[in-house]
């Protein structure tokens, strides 16, 4: 086989394993955290601290009977569930995970596709996410789930702006849109998020309402909507959703870090250029990743849902603005020549 | 290999296409042209553009189809009733078609288009793009730009009822779906 191809499907395969773990690792940790949080055990039965809790829970949605509601759009209502799975594990394709590796004489640089234009494609992959909720809720014939359908799609349009405004304020003074550059530059020069606080904090907030969590989980709000789009999705079905939303987060996670807290370097330290460097790469850039999804769990039972027009007047009134806004700091500073050398 | 991606794509796009127009939800129909827009924008990919490509998606599949489904979903469209049938509309529609068909074979036949600079690495790179847009074009940009703000401006102003003031108050509370 071409070595260039079996690189890259290696490299696939070990971002796979890493994100298709997230689901099962999160519902444990989102159970006891949540349980931790209102102070009380939590799922402590299954294996020691509960641990073994993720696995049955598996075993129990593989084994639970299948239902399709027979008012429902049969098609639409059977594809949803696995197009919510597409853009979960493709938009990491593009986060890069560990240095260069020299390996018998080639250069292997850690990331799936080291391509151009790397960050538009994440967001592009991100924006097909909303078309699994809007069939899914469609496609069940249920009010409760069209409603919610409705909501996702106005969230993720209003927020899906601020969120792209302030990534792209992060790519001005590295004029690349490649995420290996982000990282170079901030090894060069400092963790992103000093200059452009700001701008962080936009893509903070929006990512909660680009995720469907609370405070901004709308399209679900168990207690106006039932469970929102999916209340008529049972079993596996139900777990795929479950599935794409955490491998969501986790992605968005990952984009985070590396636009704004350096990747996968640490600063001060250079990884060897071998195998165990980007294992050292990819250890660091999960840690990170794993404490956003910390942070996430932590404000989800933190902080109670915002209302609808409340989320819409905060989107459009408050958050685009402050991005743009942010965006004109950045493109003044970098002209002023203070966030490092700028190569026109 | 590549050739035969060309032709999957090429004919899911075309094929999309087709459900767009005749499908009768409009549901299935705006779904197909996401299919569309995704096909097209890897032909785009094939093509050596993978910025159009990427912002196709971004843009069209990703924000403007979105609102489309929106829309449907909020008047909750439901499927076209077929009482008139194939009828006129459709004669019509066919004779348009070949029409149209056979002026665009004169207008290439009569016609010796220049041409076209051939594409390099540096013109359809993201660098060539921007300094194309901002430098050579800037103008049209811009004036794209005002004419797209004046089409917003133009569609609040035409979708308020006569009558209904400019904003709502703070205090008012808007209507949430």
């Amino acid at each position: 086989m071409n070595p260039e191809l079996a690189a890259t499907l290696v490299k696939y395969a070990v971002m796979f394993l890493v994100f298709i773990n997230v689901a099962p690792i999160m519902n444990w940790v989102e159970r006891r955290a949540c349980a931790f949080i209102q102070d009380r055990p939590g799922p402590n039965r299954v294996g020691p601290f509960g641990l073994f809790q993720p696995v049955a829970d598996a075993l129990k949605f593989m084994f639970k009977e299948d239902v399709t509601p027979s008012a429902a759009d049969r098609p639409l209502y059977l594809m949803a569930p696995a197009i919510a799975l597409v853009p979960a594990f493709t938009t990491f394709v593009v986060i890069p995970f560990g240095p260069d590796v020299q390996i018998g004489g080639r250069t292997i640089p850690l990331v799936v596709a080291n391509v151009d234009t790397g960050v538009l494609l994440f967001l592009a992959l991100a924006s097909l996410s909303v078309y699994s909720l809007v069939m899914a809720g469609y496609a069940s014939n249920n009010k409760f789930s069209l409603l919610g359908s409705i909501r996702a799609s106005a969230q993720l349009i209003s927020y899906e702006l601020a969120l792209t405004i302030s990534v792209l304020a992060v790519l001005i003074p590295v004029a690349s849109f490649r995420l290996s550059d982000v990282v170079a530059y901030q090894q060069q020069h400092v963790w992103s998020f000093i200059p452009q606080i700001l701008g962080f904090l936009v893509f903070l907030i929006a990512s909660f309402a680009e995720t469907n969590r609370l405070p901004f989980d709308l399209s679900e709000a168990e207690s106006e909507l039932i469970a929102g789009f999916h209340t008529e999705y049972g079993s596996m079905r139900f777990a795929l959703f479950f599935q794409a939303e955490y491998t969501n987060m986790a992605a968005l996670s990952a984009l985070g870090v590396t636009l704004y807290f350096g990747g996968w370097t640490l600063p001060g330290i250079d990884f060897p250029h071998n195998v165990w460097g980007g294992l050292l790469g990819l250890a660091t850039l999960l840690a990170k990743v794993a404490f956003c999804m910390l942070m996430y769990v932590w404000v989800r039972w933190t902080f109670p849902r915002f209302r609808y027009d409340q989320l819409m007047r905060l989107g459009w009134k408050v958050l685009l603005p402050l991005s743009i806004l942010n965006l004109i700091l950045v493109a003044a500073m970098t002209l002023a020549g203070w966030l490092g050398p700028w190569k026109p | 290999m590549e050739t035969l991606i060309f032709f999957i794509f090429a004919a899911l796009a075309l094929g999309s296409a087709l459900v767009v127009v005749a499908h009768k939800s409009p549901v299935y129909a705006t779904l197909s042209l996401v299919l569309t827009l995704v096909s097209t924008a890897v032909l785009f990919l094939l093509l050596g553009a993978p910025f159009v490509g990427v912002l196709q998606v971004l843009v069209y599949a990703g924000a403007i189809v979105v609102l489309f489904l929106f829309v449907i979903m909020l008047l909750n469209l439901q499927k076209e009733g077929s009482a008139e049938g194939p009828g006129a509309q459709l004669w019509a529609a066919l004779l348009g078609a070949v029409l149209f068909l056979g002026m665009l074979g004169l207008a290439f036949r009569r016609v010796a288009l220049p041409a076209p600079p051939p594409l390099t690495a540096e013109s359809v790179s993201l660098k060539g793009l921007a300094s194309d847009l901002f430098g050579e074009y800037l103008l049209p940009f811009e004036i794209v730009g005002l004419l797209l703000l004046v089409a917003v401006i133009g569609a609040t102003v035409a979708a308020r009822r006569p009558g209904e003031p400019a904003s709502l108050s703070e205090n008012e509370e808007e209507i949430a779906p």
